[in-house]
């Protein structure tokens, strides 16, 4: 039980992929700018990032380390990405089609988002159980959803914020995340 | 098999790979199937939304060949006997800004109104019953015709056609059924003293 909670607090808050790691950056600029897309947004990526972490385990262990292919990890994990993105956007597109449409094209670019591949690859280089590598994988999918979703919700009342002409639009979002970044680096003693 | 395959390491690596894509392609090829979709399920959230008075003042036959339109990028505010609050909706459910009523295509009507014929000058020529869209009219040739007050969508359509203009539009008393409280006046801001704030920002940037 304590190993879940530490897990879940490393790969949420400590080591979050966004803020602390700089993987992903590029939904978390592109989707934060409606809290209800980055609530959508947030969804997905957790959806895959989870059943990523698990098949990419799978593929890892019963495949690659039997076959001592492990120089194979990086293209056979884009591939699970990218299937399970597909799977992903069909299960979306069927269930949801208003969030189909808000997320538009950022939800076929989960598969280049890089903190897929990399919760994949840094779970292959640990020692760590099926249960523990996709507890990781949802932790990650958790710190992106947190991140996120405070990101595009500072984001909204930026918007209707008196922000000073030279720091309007974008250049007041990278400042926001900038700082975001340097909360979350505060996380780093805790554990 | 296996030890050879190991010891090939070029051929462990393509039977590998080709064996996950193969897997990964099966699986896929079995959720397309499985989540299969059926038309376009926002035709039917908008068409939902759309008055459904037929009217064709739109431009389209009816109120589904627009909802498709609007799925496939059409403007939304061709559409008259819904208004603004039709128009609000679906920029709503498309997440879009929300135009103004496209005057071209008719003004929105300011009360519902519903056609009444005057039974006595009725000639029973049947020209109302065949342009009626919803079908609310009632009669055969040369019989007097009426109008079913509740089918009756208040289109227009039919006054055109009646060659002894004996159709109105009546406007529908408002009953205690459909009276409702007055909307409160819109704010200026979030708080009183943010609008006057804003415009002071303003006289100091010009």
């Amino acid at each position: 039980m304590q190993e879940v909670a530490v897990i879940l607090v490393s790969s949420v808050l400590i080591n979050n992929y966004v803020l602390v790691q700089f993987l992903g950056l590029c939904p978390f600029m592109g989707v934060s700018k409606k809290l209800e897309s980055a609530i959508g947004m947030s969804a997905a990526t957790t959806f895959v990032l989870t059943l990523t972490a698990m098949v990419s385990y799978v593929v890892d262990r019963a495949v690659l380390i039997p076959l001592e292919l492990e120089y194979l990890r990086t293209i056979s994990f884009i591939m699970v990405i990218a299937a399970v993105v597909q799977f992903t956007k069909m299960f979306i597109e069927k269930t949801s089609p208003l969030l189909y449409r808000v997320l538009g094209v950022f939800l076929p670019l989960i598969t280049t988002n890089c903190a897929v591949l990399g919760v994949a690859l840094q779970n292959a280089a640990k020692p760590l159980s099926f249960a523990h590598a996709s507890l990781y994988g949802f932790g990650a999918g958790a710190g992106f959803s947190l991140v996120l979703i405070l990101f595009s919700a500072m984001r909204e009342r930026l918007a209707a914020a008196d922000i000073p002409q030279p720091f309007e639009g974008a250049a007041i979002a990278m400042i926001t995340a900038g700082l975001m970044s340097l909360a979350f680096m505060g996380f780093g003693g805790l554990v | 098999m296996l030890d050879f395959i190991i010891q090939q390491p070029i051929i462990a690596a393509l039977v590998a790979l080709a064996g996950l894509g193969i897997i990964f392609g099966a699986l896929l090829g079995f959720a397309a199937e499985k989540f299969k979709i059926e038309g376009d399920p926002v035709i039917e959230q908008i068409d939902e939304l759309l008055p459904q008075t037929q009217c064709g003042q739109c431009g389209f036959p009816g109120c589904r060949p627009y909802a498709e339109s609007i799925a496939n990028g059409d403007e939304i505010n061709k559409c008259p006997p819904g208004g603004q609050s039709t128009i609000n909706a679906i920029a709503n459910l498309l997440d879009v800004p929300a135009p103004e009523l496209d005057q071209e295509h008719g003004q929105e009507a300011e009360v519902k109104s519903v056609a009444y014929i005057r039974e006595a000058e009725c000639i029973g020529c049947t020209k109302c019953i065949q342009a009626c869209p919803v079908d609310a009219i009632l009669g055969a040739a040369k019989l007097m015709h009426t109008v079913i007050v509740d089918e009756c969508t208040g289109c227009d359509l039919c006054v055109e056609p009646c060659p002894v203009d004996c159709i109105d539009m009546l406007p529908v008393e408002a009953g205690i059924k459909e009276w409702q409280w007055p909307a409160p006046p819109l704010p200026n801001g979030l708080i009183a003293s943010d609008k006057t704030h804003n415009d002071s920002n303003h006289e100091d940037a010009a």
